[in-house]
């Protein structure tokens, strides 16, 4: 589904990205660990299309198809969605306004109908109950005022609605007490679906044993350093990253 | 459909060089000869078979503009206007008071069509009871057409052109005409003073209720004439009037003036609502063009109990240099401001208001929200004041402003001053940008860069538009997101 080849990216002329390789199958769950700069970030921004890194080598291919020359609405309507680390406040736009731009812009581009309003008012009510996320939350203006797990919920409940193929979760954890980390890793785990797969980038292995990876990678300096199954995310969080941040620059 | 969609399509359809509205008719124009005179005043004035007394109220406004300099202290810059070489009067050779639409000039008519003003009486008719809007429509400077005189007699309402008002109510009209804007105003109300050509007029009696919006399209055609209308509305004690007021002009490559004055004056417990949504041509890509809007606007909440709340959106014009303003003289009467100022390309925007508090336990509250693109200036310039009877005053100021992109400019000139120790005024101001990350958010979510402008754009402003009737808020945020068009990217 997902195939990221030998990628280079740079911001501001530093290197950042030292030929990533990687590929997603449709229905996996992978996993992408990693010490702090080592580039994890990055790469979730880079395959979301993010203007300020500039990609210098390399290819990330969506179903055999090339995202790079796309703006990054046009990949999200290719079924792309990046949930933020730090999700954006829109102020003075209600939740439920913008939950409509985006799902009808995205009908849109891929030439379908815009959503009919009772069915699109049933759909967000549907997955904002499975997430706790209430009615009156969902008439507020976009994130603004929202605690740091509404705010992750919040991210979740947009991959729900917008339905992408590709789900990549930057730190999706961070910031979470544990009862909101087991409802967000629910929303998860109920979109799992054999057509649908996910990246899931986090510092710890906390999350991994709510969304239990079918592989995972380890980031070092740029590159995957290490790949293997779930087994791998136990051996980091015994042994630290201690291993791959001694690693020297190539 | 929502109005985001709207948005986006109408910013697909419209390229802000390709001014929709830049259109021009080919009637024949009876013109004053150019310049400035006391026989152009007498030419004008004639014109209209206007008294004696409003002929010598012209000549002393002539006389006291002569004395006068242009005001320098706004934030604008523009070549020096040659007063001498503008027209101060042209009217549409037929017209002028036709009897029926049939007598009206067909060119006219199209016109009309084409900016889609409701003139045909059968169209109105066949529209949805209770959506019905009265129009008063400008074409240059004298009003062809009147519609729904009859519907508003009936309740007593007097809604005509302010030259009709002269001859038919010229008590009401002497009695208001320059009690809140003086003759001696300003440099440019005293110009209007001098040579207004034109406005509307509305009275609404006591206790009365105007049973419907009135509305007044103004449009500016003839090349190099500036336009100088003048509007009063009156509303009498217990009374309630909504008025709005809309334009557009056509594309011009020299500049035109345009030099307003509206003068409103509520009685005890009546109230006055006065929305513009502005939208003359604001000049090409260049900042060639364009119209100079220098208009004073002002309400008199004369008596107890009184109420006039202002809202504008204002997206057009090269200059635009206004400050619709209250003054507060009946004791707990309220005064209000809502505006939207959007700037892009090269225009220039120095705008606010005043808030004058004489009378007790008087309440006023501004919301401003500047929105500055492209290489434009946008300045909000507010007085608040409270004079030393004001016991108990009260004023509440938001100004925000939003920039997008590197080469604009917003500028926040608050003036604060209180004679009276009880009174108790408050001021908020924030400035912000539309931030690189909040874009990739919803580029992310799959709206483009124009339609996440527009939203978080529309999110800003949402707190004014709340203020304007429902068809002109639709409008106006069709308009902003029009006049934002190519400011990303």
């Amino acid at each position: 589904m997902l195939e990221i080849r030998n990628l280079h990216a740079e911001i501001d002329g530093k290197p950042i990205l030292k030929g990533v390789s990687l590929a997603v199958k449709p229905g996996e769950v992978a996993a992408i660990m990693g010490p702090n700069g080592s580039g994890k970030s990055t790469l979730s921004y880079v395959i979301a299309g993010k203007d300020e890194y500039e990609v210098t080598e390399g290819e990330v291919l969506l179903d055999g198809e090339s995202l790079l020359g796309m703006d990054p609405d046009e990949r999200a309507a290719k079924g792309l969605f990046l949930a933020f680390q730090y999700p954006l406040e829109i102020p003075g736009v209600a939740t439920m306004t913008f939950l409509k731009a985006a799902l009808n812009a995205q009908r849109k581009k891929r030439g379908e109908d815009e959503i009919a309003p009772a069915d699109f008012i049933r759909s967000v009510n549907r997955a904002a109950d499975k997430l706790g996320i209430s009615r009156e939350m969902l008439r507020r203006a976009l994130n603004v005022g929202f605690s740091g797990g509404e705010k992750k919920r919040m991210e979740i409940l947009q991959m729900a609605l917008l339905e992408p193929r590709m789900c990549v979760l930057d730190e999706t954890d961070s910031g979470l007490d544990i009862d909101a980390l087991r409802i967000v890793a629910e929303g998860v785990n109920s979109l799992r679906a054999k057509n649908r797969a996910f990246l899931v980038i986090t510092h710890y292995q906390r999350l991994l044993s709510h969304i239990v990876p079918d592989t995972v990678h380890v980031m070092a300096d740029g590159r995957i350093a290490k790949s293997g199954g779930p087994e791998l995310a136990n051996e980091l969080e015994a042994k630290g990253y201690a291993d791959f941040a001694a690693r020297p620059a190539a | 459909m929502p109005a985001v969609q709207e948005t986006v399509d109408r910013v697909r359809a419209i390229d802000l060089d390709q001014y929709k509205w830049g259109f021009s008719t080919s009637i024949e124009s009876e013109k004053a000869p150019k310049g400035l005179s006391e026989e152009v005043i007498r030419f004008i004035s004639g014109k209209k078979g206007e008294p004696q007394w409003l002929l010598d109220w012209r000549f002393e406004a002539l006389r006291r503009w002569r004395t006068l300099e242009e005001p320098n202290w706004a934030r604008v810059h523009h070549p020096k206007i040659e007063y001498d070489e503008l027209y101060y009067y042209a009217a549409p050779k037929k017209g002028g008071g036709p009897a029926s639409l049939d007598e009206v000039d067909p060119e006219l008519l199209k016109t009309f069509e084409k900016l889609g003003i409701p003139l045909k009486e059968q169209a109105v008719l066949a529209g949805v009871e209770g959506a019905r809007v009265a129009v008063d429509a400008v074409f240059d400077s004298v009003s062809v057409a009147t519609t729904y005189k009859e519907e508003l007699a009936k309740a007593g309402v007097i809604f005509c052109s302010i030259s009709e008002a002269v001859r038919e109510h010229p008590d009401l009209v002497r009695k208001y005409l320059g009690s809140v804007v003086p003759v001696t105003d300003n440099f440019f109300a005293t110009l209007n003073s001098a040579v207004f050509t034109d406005g509307s007029f509305v009275y609404v009696p006591k206790g009365v209720r105007c049973p419907m919006e009135l509305s007044t399209y103004f449009r500016i055609n003839e090349q190099n004439t500036g336009q100088f209308e003048r509007t009063l509305i009156i509303a009498d004690k217990g009374s309630y009037v909504s008025y709005l007021e809309g334009c557009t002009a056509p594309k011009r490559d020299e500049n035109q003036l345009h030099a307003a004055v509206v003068e409103l004056v509520a009685l005890d417990d009546a109230e006055i609502k006065y929305s513009t949504v502005q939208n003359w041509f604001p000049g090409d890509k260049e900042g060639k063009g364009g119209i100079y809007n220098f208009v004073t606007k002002r309400g008199d909440c004369r008596g107890k109990n009184s109420k006039i709340s202002w809202t504008q959106v204002e997206t057009g014009s090269a200059i635009t240099w206004k400050y619709p303003s209250c003054i507060l003289r009946g004791d707990n009467s309220q005064g209000e401001f809502y505006s939207i100022a959007v700037s892009n390309g090269h225009q220039q925007v120095d705008s606010g208001t005043k808030m004058l508090h004489l009378g007790k336990n008087t309440v006023s509250r501004i919301i401003s929200k500047g929105i500055a693109a492209g290489r434009s200036d946008n300045t909000y310039r507010g007085l608040v004041s409270a004079h030393r009877k004001a016991a108990g005053a009260r004023n509440f100021t938001n100004c925000d402003s939003l920039l997008i992109g590197q080469e604009c400019g917003a500028h926040t000139v608050p003036y604060i001053e209180s004679k009276n120790a009880t009174a108790v005024f408050e001021h908020e101001a924030t400035t912000s940008k539309i931030a690189e990350d909040q874009l990739f958010y919803c580029t992310q979510r799959g709206l483009n860069e124009e339609e996440a402008v527009a939203l978080i754009v529309n999110g800003f402003v949402k707190d004014v538009l709340q203020q304007l009737p429902m068809e002109f808020a639709v409008e106006a945020q069709k308009l902003i997101a029009v006049s934002l068009e190519g400011s990303v990217g």
